[in-house]
């Protein structure tokens, strides 16, 4: 199956980054309400860069690789290149196929290309990364300024657009 | 001599009068679906049904008094005495509604008009006070259980509900402490939609009756699967939906006893369902009329009726029988990969046709995927039951479902494609 590329299973079974860290700045839970699927994720920022994203996941291949490819792609970066990324990503992952990806700028999320023509699994892969930009938010970041990141995406191709969260932002 | 499975005869022309059985998924492959507990595909006896309705009888039913309006009122109230006669059940103690979701919140909600003293119901047994208890099970589908939990937030009365032991059944020993002079509603299920648990329903029906309480039965994966005659059960309400049992979707069924639903509050209120209106107040019609506001949902009902019709052709105690041959295929299978877990009873003792499992080592929407890609349709996640899911101590499963159309020969395609379901995420199993 082409869904299922090396990368993601790699991912899947050693997941980078995970495990909860201090210090961090917020922390969110996000859950997929179709299938239970849970991720607690915290950010770190300083100095206008990211400087740790750490979390405990619980769900399928797609959802923790997923998350895994997230902790690699936005640890290290300036926020706002981070959150070019996530608009990168969720771009290719809403597109049904249309837009391919620019490896230039997701890095390792191209592997998740594929996931776009199931749109059943969209949600699995972006569920680190919008509770990622979740974070960021309730951590003081001001995201608004960025239309690629803050726009409704399309029901149909992520499911419930209000992920649960327990609003444990500190 | 006990009821037989379908023949491969019987199946192929069973099977012939499934359109969408023939089509091909995920390019050129044959459909394999095994998720009618989700939903079941509809015959073209009801599909003609339906169409029929519109074509020819179509009208606003209960009113006016044109050609077109009394026939269409006759098909609606023809099918009402056909889904009746199924379940073994009076004419006027069928009330439709859009879903099962929407008859259990019927009864839910008379609950909270009864406690606010209106809704047109003077029944004492419907007024919940803080104090007064909910009973319902571990193993309820969400349907079955968020409604109870907002009545209860509305009422202030207590929410309690009966353990599932690691089996897969109910902790009947649980029940002395649960039933008690507090306790005003009992809702369980009749078969779990996830274990394939059937449940006591007469021993259960009878300890809420011991203790007052009324007695709510979830009959969604029952009724279409195996015989039922309500009057036997001891319940005093169902509820059940058309679409998992051939008809169409938007239709459901609440059956109550006539005594119950004459003291029940109503719900829905609006045109149809009134007996006066002034514009200080209005009194309301005599069941099952008062719990149908609006213009009912005609065709759909005359549609369920077609299913009530075809499955009453097939016997209903073959579909059973057919479909537990195939359950037992299923757990013979899946008892020789010992990577394979099944979440449920293992034995066809009181067992519906829904069989839960978990892979070693892969999450079910992952196990669903590489089965979406080889043609087969199962469904994956909670299913609507997390609480029970949690008390498992699982996150997710997949589950196989069956209907009088699926055959043994798709049951097998099921197990092979299973095993190759570890070697896609790098696992070696024990053969």
């Amino acid at each position: 199956m082409d869904l299922y590329q090396q990368l993601i299973l790699d991912h899947s079974k050693e997941r980078h980054g995970c495990g909860l860290r201090e210090p961090f700045d917020a922390q969110v839970h996000h859950v997929n309400p179709t299938c239970g699927d849970e991720v607690t994720l915290r950010v770190h920022v300083a100095d206008g860069v990211v400087q740790d994203v750490s979390y405990d996941a619980q769900g399928c291949s797609i959802s923790v690789a997923s998350t895994s490819v997230l902790h690699d792609e936005v640890t290290g970066y300036p926020v706002d290149q981070a959150l070019g990324t996530y608009a990168a990503m969720r771009a290719m992952l809403t597109s049904r196929g249309r837009d391919t990806g620019d490896e230039e700028v997701i890095g390792d999320g191209i592997a998740f290309a594929g996931v776009a023509k199931y749109p059943a699994r969209v949600k699995c892969a972006l569920l680190g990364w919008s509770a990622f930009t979740d974070a960021l938010a309730r951590a003081g970041i001001d995201i608004s300024a960025r239309a690629d990141v803050t726009s409704p995406v399309a029901a149909s191709a992520v499911g419930s657009e209000h992920p649960n969260d327990d609003k444990d932002a500190r | 001599m006990s009821a037989l499975p379908f023949t491969p005869a019987e199946s192929t022309l069973i099977r012939a009068d499934f359109p969408i059985l023939t089509r091909t998924v995920r390019g050129d492959r044959p459909l394999v679906y095994l998720d009618s507990g989700a939903t079941s595909h509809k015959p073209r006896q009801v599909l003609d049904a339906e169409r029929h309705f519109y074509e020819h009888l179509n009208a606003a039913v209960h009113r006016g008094a044109h050609q077109l309006s009394e026939e269409g009122t006759d098909a609606y109230e023809a099918a009402r005495h056909t889904v009746a006669r199924f379940i073994g059940a009076q004419d006027d103690e069928i009330v439709f509604t859009r879903n099962a979701t929407e008859a259990i919140n019927l009864v839910a909600y008379a609950f909270s008009n009864g406690a606010a003293g209106g809704g047109g119901g003077m029944g004492e047994r419907f007024r919940l006070r803080p104090g007064d208890e909910v009973l319902v099970t571990e193993m309820e589908h969400h349907a079955n259980l968020v409604p109870w939990q907002e009545v209860c937030r509305r009422t202030g009365a207590t929410l309690r509900w009966v353990p599932v032991t690691p089996q897969g059944r109910l902790d009947l020993t649980s029940l002395d402490g649960l039933l008690t002079e507090r306790t005003k509603v009992f809702a369980f299920t009749h078969a779990s939609n996830v274990l394939g648990t059937v449940n006591p329903v007469r021993e259960l029906a009878d300890r809420a009756h011991a203790v007052g309480a009324l007695a709510v039965l979830d009959a969604c994966q029952s009724v279409p699967h195996l015989p039922v005659a309500v009057t036997e059960l001891g319940v005093d309400l169902v509820a059940f939906s058309g679409h998992k049992m051939l008809g169409p979707l938007g239709v459901g069924v609440l059956w109550g006893r006539a005594e119950i639903l004459d003291e029940m509050p109503v719900f829905l209120t609006g045109g149809s369902m009134i007996e006066m209106v002034t514009m200080e107040g209005s009194t309301y019609a005599p069941a099952p009329q008062k719990f149908e506001a609006g213009v009912p949902v005609a065709a759909q009902a005359v549609g369920l009726a077609a299913a009530c019709d075809y499955l009453t052709a097939l016997g209903m105690d073959r579909v059973h029988a057919h479909e537990l041959m195939l359950v037992r295929r299923l757990l013979d299978g899946l008892a020789q990969r010992p990577w394979v877990r099944v979440i449920g009873p293992t034995d066809l003792t009181d067992r519906g046709s829904v069989v839960a499992f978990d892979v070693d080592g892969v999450h079910p929407h992952d196990v669903g995927q590489v089965l979406d890609d080889q043609g087969i349709a199962v469904r994956v996640g909670h299913h609507c039951a997390w609480p029970l899911h949690r008390a498992l101590g699982v996150a997710a499963t997949t589950r196989a479902s069956f209907a009088a159309y699926t055959t043994a020969a798709e049951v097998d395609t099921l197990l092979e494609a299973l095993d190759r379901v570890p070697a896609v995420f790098g696992l070696e199993v024990a053969s």
